[in-house]
C-alpha cells in the first residue's frame, strides 16, 4: 500500500529555507570594502557544498580553488598561482557535469577578470586594495552622504526640526526627498540582515511634514564673489543653497516662469506637491539666494557675458528635451513627448484629454508618471507599451503597480513600430511588433527579438512617447563648452575643463537621474567652487545626535507607505501616497540598529561632521 | 545620580559614567582588555560584557553608561560562559610565548587568561600563524603580528592623541588584521616613534627594538670605555614597578646601579639640558632681536618626535627650529669631543649609551646629523627606561641594595631647570628663567614663570578626549615681560594638540615668539619608553610632578648658575654660539 506517497518537507528542510533566506538577506545588505577574493573563495566553498559528488570537477576542482584563494589572501602564494586559478577554474566551466559547478567556477574567473590587482596586491604586498572607510551604508549609498542614523534617531527622539537642520546639512531639499527620493539608502541598511531595510525616505517625509520653521542656517561672512547658477532645479538650488551660507552671492538664471526644474516640471503634483516642493525652494532663497526666471541663458543673455560678470558659472541646466522614436507617423497630431506633457502639467494648463485613448510609450519611471497624469486629465483609457517584460521596466514597480491599480494597462513585450494618422493627420492607432525574451546581455538585461507574430493595431487618439530626454546643448557647445554622448563634460569636481570659471553637473552632465543624485552633484560643485575661489568654508551644523538604546533585535515588519483610495481620478492631483503617523514613525525609528554607534561605526566613527 | 543595582549591591553613581566604572565605584572589576578610558571605548573584545535586566543581550561595560534603575550582572553565567568564551577566541589568536616575551608580567592578556584560571589549551590554536608580516627589525618601534589581539588601542592612540594614523585595521574577515595605513611600510609612514602606541598596547605586539645586547657586549669589552647618560625623566618612575619606595629610587642610586653593571663613567643628561638653555636661550635673544620670530615662533627643538613631526607634517616651519642639538646629542657630541681629549680617551674606544624615556631617541641617534668628524654616531646605543629595568633584572641589580654615587667630574652638576625638562612647560620655564638672566643681568623669581606650569593633564591643555569636544584650549599661553619687551609663549604635548596649535599660528590666529612641544603627552615623563602598567592610568603628570618636585628642592635652579657649564664656557666653548658651539652643539635639519 505504499507504492507512492504524498512527500511534506522535513523540518531540516524547512529550517534550512529559512537559513537561505537569511543569507540572502545578507547578501543583499553586503558591507562596501570587502576582500572581494576573501568574499569570492567562500562563495565558492558554500557551491561546493551544493556538489552532488558525482563529477570530478565540481567534486574536488571547486575545493583546490577555494584552497588556491585561500592561499592568496594570506600571503603564502606566488603570482604563478593567479594562471593556476584560471587554468582550473576554466577546465572546471568547460567539463563539470552540470551547473553547480561550472557557475562557481565562473565566479573565480570574473574573480580574476575583475579583481586582478588585489590578487597581486595580496601576493606581493601581502594585504588587500579594499578597506572598510565608510562604516554606515545607508549614509555612504546617499549620493549626497545625508546622515540617515543621525536623523532617524533624531525623529525618533521627536524632534523634527533637528532632524531637518542634520539634513540641510547635506542636502536642502528634504521635504522634496521625502516624497521623492529613490531612496538608495534603504538599499544596503544592515536591518535588512534582520527582516527589512527601515523606510528612511518614508521617514524622512514624516519630519519635513511635522516640523515646524527652522531658521536659515549661520551664514559665513560675505565674500562678495558673485556666482552665476544657470538652471533652477535641484543642481543648481543645492549648489545655490550652500554657496550662500559659505558667504558668496549666488543668482539663479531661471528659464521658465518658476524654479523648481523637473522637481516642478517633471515630476506631477500627486506624487510631489507644488507646496511642498516650495517650502523647500523657500528655505534655499532664505539663505540669500537670488533668480531672475524666464531667462533662457542662449536667447537673452549669453553664456560669455555671465562669464564675464560673474567669478563662476555652474551649469545645471537639466535634460528638458526629448527623445524621438524614429519611426513613421511620428509627427502626426497628438503626439507628444512626456516631458512636454508633464510640463504642460507643472503648469497647470495641460490639455484635457477627457473621453480619449492614450498610449504611452516606454517603462521608465518617466513613463508611468505620463501614464498616472493621462489618467488624471481624464483619459478614457491608457495603455502603456514597453517592448520588454513589466520586470524589466526601469520604473519603480511600486510606480509600475501604483499605474496599475489606477487603471493603466500594460501591453509589455510590444515594440512600436509606426503610427496611423487618420485623414486630418490626427493619430489614429499605434501599430506594434510583438516580441519575445531573448538572451541576457553582459549587463544582465534581458532582451528581446521579434516574435513570429504579426503586428497588432492599437487604436489611440493620443500617444506620449517617454524615451528619454535629452539636454538642450546647442547654446553651450558653441560658447565653448565640451560635451559627450549629448551631455556636459565635466570632471568629478564639476569643474569644465578649459573652461577658466565653469562648473556643470546634475542632469545635463549625468544623464537624467534622480534628485538625490542632482543635489550630490550641486554639494560637491559648491565645495569645489568655494575652492576654486579661494576659501575653504565648512558646512556644518550643531545638533547632538541621540545616544542610541541597546538595540533589541526583535523582528519587526517595515511600516511601508499606503496609498490613499482614489475615488475618482479624473483630475485628481492631490498626493496619493500618505504619510507615517506618528505611531508608525516611532515603531521605524526603533529599527534602526545604529550602525553609528555599534560596530565599525564605533571604532571610526562614520560621521562627518562638516564637509 | 543615579540608583544601580550591581551584583545586587545597591549603589548610587554619578549619572554620566559608564558601567564599567560604575562598578569600579562598587568595588567590582570588569574585566576588559580594548578599553582605554577616552581614547579606546569601542567595544572591541567583549570581554566587559554584562546582564543588564530588559536587555536580551549582553552589553559591553566600557561603552555603555549607567541609567537610572539599572540591575546589572557581571557574574550571571551567561556572562561568565560570554567572558571565557571570548578571552578563549583572543587567545587562539595570540602567540602566547610568555617565557620570551618583555611583557610577561605586565601583560594584561596573561593576568586575564591567569584570572579565569585558563590553564589547558584553549581552543583550536592560530597563533595568527598564516600573518607573514615583513617587519623592518631595524625601525625603533617593533611589530610581531602574531601577538597582536586587535585591540584597536594603538590605531586609537595613534588616531586621537597623536593624530598621526600610522596604524588601521586593514582587511576584512578572517584577513583583518591591523597594519600600516595605506599600505605603506612603517618607515615611510611619517610615523614620529614616538612609541605611544607601545606604551599603550595590552600585550607584547608592539614593543622597542631592544638594544641591550648591544650595551652588554660593549660592558663585556676591556677596550671599549664606556659612558652612559641618564636622561632627567627617567628618575621620574624608573622604579614604578620594582616595588621600592620612590624616595629610594633616586637617581644617584641609578648612578650607583650602573657603575656596578660597569659603566665606566655616568652622567646625566640634565647637565646638556642646562647647556640647551644656554645655547637655545641665546638663540632666541638673538633671533627676537633680529626680528626673525616677527611671523612665526621659534619652536624648541629637544623632542625628536616633534622633529620628526614638524618635518613631515610642516616642512615650512623647520627653519623655525631651534638650532640646537637636543640634549642627548649635545652629551653624544661632548662626550666623543672634549670629554675624550680630557682624559686622553681615543673617541673611537668610547661606546655612549644613553637611557631615556623615548623611542624616538633611538632614531635620532642614528641621524647623518649626529655624527662625529670619525663617522661614528656621538651616542652608539640608546636604551629606553623599560630596556634599562629589563638589564637590571636580568643583572640581578637589587636598587635595596645600592649606595647612591655622584655623577662624575666635568658634566657632574646639574639643576633643577635641567630636570623640569622631562615634563611639559620645563623646557619652557627653564629657558625663561635663564633668558631672563640674559637680558637683564639678574635673575628673575624662580616661580616668576610658573603660568606655564601644569599639574594635571587638564590644566595642561592635553587631553585624551578631542578637546574640540570639550572646548578647552588645546596648549597653554603666557605673556612674561621681559626687561619691557613682552615675550608671548605657548606649550603643548601630544601631536594632536601640536598640530591643532601650530594650525592656528599658520591661520593667523594666535601669534607667539616661543613655543615648547613634546611629543608624547605631559612630555617625556609619559614618554614611549617609560614602565609600561596594567592598570591603564595615564602617568605622564604624575611621573611630572616628581621632576617639579626635585626643582623645588635643588640648590640651583637656574641653567646658567650650574658652574660645571660655566667652565665648560670658560675652558672650552667660550660663549653660547660661538664657532666651537655652533660645530657641536648646534645642527641642520
Amino acid at each position: 500500500m505504499d507504492r507512492i506517497k504524498i512527500e511534506l518537507q522535513s523540518s531540516e528542510q524547512r529550517a534550512l529555507k529559512e537559513l537561505y533566506g537569511m543569507l540572502e538577506r545578507r547578501v543583499e545588505a553586503a558591507p562596501s570594502g570587502l576582500c572581494p577574493i576573501d568574499v569570492v573563495k567562500n562563495m565558492i566553498t558554500f557551491s561546493h557544498s551544493q556538489s552532488c559528488g558525482k563529477c570530478s570537477p565540481c567534486r574536488i576542482g571547486l575545493e583546490q580553488l577555494a584552497r588556491m584563494m585561500d592561499k592568496v589572501t594570506s600571503g603564502a602564494a606566488e603570482e604563478s598561482i593567479i594562471d593556476e586559478i584560471e587554468k582550473l577554474a576554466q577546465s572546471i566551466a568547460d567539463s563539470a557535469d552540470c551547473v553547480i559547478g561550472t557557475e562557481a567556477a565562473k565566479m573565480a574567473l570574473s574573480s580574476i577578470a575583475n579583481f586582478k590587482d588585489d590578487y597581486l596586491s595580496h601576493i606581493n604586498n601581502g594585504c588587500c586594495t579594499c578597506g572598510i572607510d565608510r562604516a554606515i551604508a545607508c549614509t555612504d549609498l546617499c549620493p549626497a552622504h545625508v546622515d540617515v542614523p543621525g536623523y532617524v534617531a533624531l525623529i525618533g527622539a521627536g524632534r523634527y526640526e533637528d532632524a531637518i537642520r542634520l539634513m540641510r546639512k547635506d542636502n536642502p531639499f528634504p521635504s522634496v526627498c521625502g516624497y521623492v527620493c529613490e531612496h538608495p539608502c534603504e538599499r544596503g541598511c544592515r536591518r535588512i540582515m534582520v527582516d527589512d531595510a527601515i523606510n528612511i525616505c518614508g521617514l524622512k517625509r514624516f519630519a519635513a511634514d511635522n516640523a515646524g520653521e527652522i531658521p536659515v542656517p549661520d551664514k559665513a561672512e560675505s565674500t562678495g564673489k558673485k556666482i552665476a547658477i544657470i538652471g533652477g532645479g535641484p543642481a543648481g538650488l543645492t549648489a545655490a543653497f550652500f554657496l550662500a551660507l559659505m558667504g558668496h552671492q549666488p543668482h539663479v538664471y531661471e528659464q521658465r516662469a518658476k524654479l523648481g526644474g523637473m522637481l516642478r516640471y517633471g515630476i506631477p503634483d500627486y506624487r510631489l506637491p507644488q507646496d511642498i516642493l516650495d517650502k523647500d525652494i523657500n528655505n534655499i532663497l532664505a539663505a540669500g539666494v537670488t533668480y531672475e526666471c524666464n531667462v533662457s541663458v542662449g536667447k537673452d543673455v549669453t553664456l560669455d557675458e555671465l562669464k564675464s560678470q560673474y567669478d563662476a558659472v555652474y551649469l545645471s541646466i537639466g535634460a528638458h528635451d526629448d527623445k524621438k522614436l524614429g519611426i513613421e507617423g511620428e509627427d502626426s497630431k497628438n503626439v507628444v513627448s512626456a516631458v512636454e506633457m508633464l510640463r504642460a502639467a507643472g503648469e497647470g494648463n495641460a490639455e484635457s484629454l477627457a473621453g480619449k485613448r492614450v498610449v504611452v510609450i516606454g517603462g521608465g519611471n518617466v513613463a508611468m508618471d505620463a501614464t498616472r497624469t493621462a489618467l488624471r486629465l481624464g483619459a478614457s483609457k491608457v495603455t502603456c507599451v514597453y517592448r520588454r517584460r513589466i520586470e524589466d521596466m526601469t520604473a519603480l514597480p511600486e510606480e509600475v503597480q501604483d499605474a496599475q491599480m489606477e487603471g493603466a494597462r500594460m501591453l509589455i513585450l510590444h515594440a512600436p513600430d509606426h503610427i496611423e494618422a487618420n485623414e486630418n493627420g490626427e493619430v489614429s492607432a499605434l501599430w506594434a511588433a510583438p516580441q519575445m525574451v531573448s538572451t541576457i546581455g553582459s549587463d544582465g538585461r534581458t532582451s528581446v527579438k521579434k516574435a513570429d507574430k504579426p503586428n497588432v493595431r492599437i487604436p489611440c487618439d493620443y500617444i506620449v512617447v517617454a524615451i528619454g530626454q535629452a539636454v538642450d546643448l546647442k547654446h553651450f557647445e558653441e560658447s565653448g563648452i565640451p560635451t559627450n554622448r549629448g551631455k556636459l563634460k565635466a570632471d568629478l569636481t564639476g569643474f569644465v575643463a578649459g573652461s577658466e570659471k565653469v562648473f556643470a553637473g546634475g542632469d545635463a552632465e549625468s544623464g537624467p537621474a534622480t534628485v538625490i543624485r542632482a543635489v550630490a552633484a550641486g554639494k560637491v560643485a559648491a565645495a569645489n567652487i568655494d575652492e576654486f575661489l579661494g576659501y575653504s568654508h565648512e558646512i556644518t551644523v550643531d545638533v547632538d545626535i541621540p545616544e542610541p538604546d541597546h538595540a533589541t533585535i526583535t523582528p519587526c515588519g517595515r511600516v511601508n507607505l499606503t496609498n490613499r483610495d482614489v475615488e475618482n481620478i479624473d483630475g485628481d492631483f492631490g498626493i496619493v501616497t500618505e504619510g507615517m503617523s506618528e505611531q508608525e514613525a516611532k515603531q521605524e525609528c526603533s529599527r534602526c540598529l545604529r550602525c553609528d554607534c555599534f560596530g565599525y561605526g564605533k571604532f571610526k566613527g562614520g560621521r562627518s561632521e562638516q564637509w | 545620580m543615579v540608583n544601580i543595582v550591581i551584583n545586587g549591591k545597591s549603589i548610587e553613581v554619578p549619572s554620566d559614567i559608564t558601567i564599567l566604572e560604575a562598578a569600579r565605584i562598587a568595588k567590582i572589576e570588569v574585566p576588559h582588555l580594548c578599553y582605554l578610558k577616552d581614547i579606546n571605548e569601542i567595544g572591541a573584545c567583549r570581554l566587559c560584557v554584562v546582564e543588564v535586566e530588559g536587555e536580551d543581550r549582553l552589553i559591553p561595560a566600557c561603552e555603555n553608561k549607567v541609567r537610572e534603575g539599572m540591575v546589572i550582572k557581571t557574574n550571571s553565567p551567561k556572562v561568565r560562559n560570554a567572558v571565557r568564551n571570548n578571552l578563549e577566541l583572543i587567545l587562539s589568536k595570540h602567540k602566547a610565548e610568555c617565557t620570551s616575551c618583555v611583557r610577561s608580567g605586565n601583560c594584561q592578556l596573561q593576568d586575564l587568561a591567569n584570572d579565569y584560571n585558563l590553564t589547558c589549551e584553549y581552543r583550536d590554536k592560530d597563533d595568527n600563524e598564516k600573518r607573514l608580516e615583513k617587519w623592518n627589525s631595524e625601525f625603533p618601534i617593533i611589530r610581531d603580528a602574531q601577538k597582536c589581539v586587535q585591540c584597536m588601542r594603538c590605531v586609537s592612540v595613534c588616531d586621537k592623541v597623536q593624530g598621526m594614523h600610522v596604524w588601521d585595521l586593514v582587511g576584512t574577515g578572517s584577513h583583518s588584521h591591523i597594519g600600516v595605513t595605506g599600505n605603506r611600510l612603517i618607515e615611510f609612514a611619517d610615523c614620529t616613534e614616538c612609541g605611544q602606541c607601545i606604551t599603550h598596547c595590552p600585550v607584547g605586539a608592539l614593543t622597542e627594538r631592544d638594544d641591550t645586547k648591544k650595551v652588554m657586549k660593549a660592558l663585556a669589552d676591556p677596550e671599549v670605555v664606556t659612558v652612559v647618560q641618564i636622561a632627567p625623566a627617567i628618575r621620574s618612575g624608573y622604579a614604578e614597578s620594582l616595588g621600592i619606595d620612590p624616595s629610594v629610587a633616586t637617581v644617584a642610586r641609578l648612578a650607583g646601579a650602573l657603575k656596578m653593571m660597569g659603566f665606566d663613567y655616568v652622567f646625566d643628561t640634565s647637565f646638556t639640558a642646562d647647556l640647551t638653555i644656554m645655547e637655545e636661550g641665546s638663540e632666541l635673544i638673538r633671533r627676537l632681536q633680529a626680528g626673525d620670530l616677527k611671523k612665526y615662533p621659534m619652536f624648541t627643538s629637544c623632542c625628536p618626535g616633534w622633529i620628526r613631526f614638524i618635518e613631515s607634517q610642516y616642512p615650512e616651519l623647520v627653519p623655525q627650529l631651534s638650532s640646537a642639538k637636543s640634549p642627548q646629542q649635545m652629551f653624544g657630541a661632548l662626550i666623543k669631543s672634549y670629554f675624550a681629549e680630557k682624559n686622553g680617551i681615543d673617541p673611537k674606544k668610547i661606546v655612549s649609551v644613553s637611557i631615556m624615556p623615548c623611542t624616538a631617541k633611538k632614531g635620532e641617534a642614528e641621524l647623518p646629523e649626529m655624527k662625529g668628524e670619525s663617522g661614528a654616531p656621538d651616542v652608539d646605543v640608546v636604551l629606553t627606561t623599560r630596556e634599562l629595568m629589563r638589564m637590571f633584572s636580568s643583572e640581578r641589580v637589587d636598587l635595596n641594595d645600592i649606595e647612591e654615587v655622584p655623577f662624575d667630574s666635568l658634566f657632574g652638576e646639574y639643576t633643577g631647570a635641567g630636570v623640569i625638562f622631562g615634563t611639559t612647560g620645563g623646557v619652557m620655564e627653564a629657558a625663561l628663567r635663564s633668558g631672563y638672566y640674559l637680558v637683564t643681568g639678574k635673575n628673575p623669581d624662580v616661580d616668576a614663570f610658573s603660568d606655564v606650569r601644569a599639574v594635571s593633564f587638564d590644566d595642561a591643555g592635553v587631553s585624551f578626549k578631542d578637546v574640540s569636544e570639550s572646548g578647552k584650549a588645546n596648549w597653554r599661553e603666557a605673556t612674561f615681560d621681559l626687561a619691557g619687551t613682552p615675550l608671548r609663549v605657548a606649550v603643548t604635548s601630544g601631536l594632536v594638540n601640536t598640530r591643532k596649535l601650530i594650525d592656528a599660528i599658520l591661520a593667523g590666529k594666535v601669534s607667539y615668539d616661543f613655543v615648547e612641544i613634546m611629543a608624547c603627552p605631559g612630555g617625556c615623563a609619559g614618554g614611549g619608553g617609560q614602565p609600561i602598567h596594567c592598570d591603564d592610568v595615564e602617568r605622564g603628570m604624575t611621573r611630572g610632578a616628581v621632576l617639579r618636585d626635585i626643582d623645588a628642592s635643588s640648590a640651583v635652579r637656574f641653567s646658567h648658575e650650574n658652574t660645571d657649564v660655566q667652565k665648560l664656557y670658560q675652558d672650552w666653548l667660550g660663549t653660547p654660539g660661538s664657532e666651537i658651539a655652533e660645530k657641536y652643539l648646534h645642527r641642520e635639519y
